[in-house]
């Protein structure tokens, strides 16, 4: 089915399109990433990892998504 | 003489020597220089996730925070709002309390920008941070982060992967007469003997990263650290002699024939 009126949010500074309410965790899973070694910022505000199933992306949301790099 | 352990926010650390896990070649590089080093703490940066590249190496893949303390930095932030941004993120990937914090306020010369990371110290405490402070060799700023709450004080040696080694011993030896909290050594180790000369000065523990991700034989520059640490921190606790002008016999004139 081709879905209509996608909207445009930013992950990681990339502008990418996606349906609209898709849930955050879908996008993490098509990601691929792990979930336990990684953190999101949904607008700049920490999202907690056990509810990402119950938010839905809206237009222009800013996501980040962090984890662990070498550093001194 | 049994040693006491390394003591930081009432955990109990084996090792003295703390290791930082960037610029190596390689993540297994990486890997074995710290075991080689015998750290149990590594320091870590909170950085994007490469979205595009999703089958990238991932640091936790290869030090598995089970078995080693991360401590995780504040690396490139330049004021107290990122650097808590960054350590709340730091939290929220695993529930990491014991933090690094370093505020910079110079991009060519690393220093420590103090006026922001006294402000961070304060407020990181305040929400249940335990906060190690990277800072400058300060005898009165090493106070005023100790009166707001840090759990260690970390004055730099020199700049940041300098390599200069030990600028200011007096400064060093201030704070510590003045401090009873984990005092360590960051930044500006350029090899073994500085890590030593840290130890005799009475600093509770060395953090490197530079000087031994950037050896030409890291894997074994870690051990040559490790080994240092130790043999400082043993003279240290020896007593050394007290330094004369002139020379004294070895060797008793008696029976001289």
């Amino acid at each position: 089915m081709k879905v209509k009126n996608k909207i445009k949010i930013t992950v990681n500074g990339k502008q990418i399109q996606v349906i609209p309410n898709l849930a955050l965790k879908s996008l993490i899973t098509k990601l691929k990433i792990p979930l336990n070694k990684i953190a999101i910022e949904l607008n700049k505000k920490i999202i907690d990892k056990k509810r990402i199933s119950k938010i839905n992306l809206q237009k222009g949301d800013k996501i980040e998504i962090v984890h662990f790099i070498g550093g001194g | 003489m049994v040693d006491k352990k390394l003591k930081i926010a009432n955990k109990n650390f084996k090792s003295r020597l703390i290791v930082g896990t960037g610029k190596y070649k390689s993540f297994r590089e990486c890997a074995t220089a710290i075991k080689a080093s015998g750290a149990d703490i590594v320091t870590v940066a909170v950085r994007r996730v490469n979205i595009s590249d999703k089958n990238k190496a991932r640091l936790m893949d290869y030090i598995d925070p089970k078995k080693i303390t991360y401590l995780p930095n504040t690396a490139g932030c330049f004021n107290a709002e990122d650097a808590i941004r960054t350590l709340r993120l730091a939290r929220e990937i695993g529930g990491w309390k014991l933090v690094k914090l370093e505020v910079l306020g110079d991009k060519k010369n690393l220093f420590p920008e103090m006026i922001e990371t006294l402000r961070s110290t304060e407020l990181l405490t305040k929400e249940g941070f335990k906060v190690m402070v990277y800072c400058n060799d300060d005898p009165l700023m090493a106070k005023r982060l100790e009166n707001v709450g840090a759990v260690a004080i970390m004055p730099l040696a020199a700049p940041i992967g300098s390599g200069l080694g030990i600028q200011n011993r007096v400064n060093i030896k201030i704070i510590r007469r003045q401090t009873k909290l984990p005092l360590i050594i960051d930044a500006g180790i350029g090899q073994a003997s500085d890590a030593s000369i840290a130890m005799e000065l009475g600093c509770d523990g060395v953090l490197i990263n530079t000087a031994i991700a950037k050896a030409k034989n890291p894997i074994q520059m870690a051990e040559a650290m490790k080994l240092a640490v130790i043999s400082g921190r043993k003279s240290f606790l020896s007593g050394r002699i007290n330094p004369n002008l002139f020379g004294s016999r070895s060797t008793t004139n008696k029976g001289i024939i």
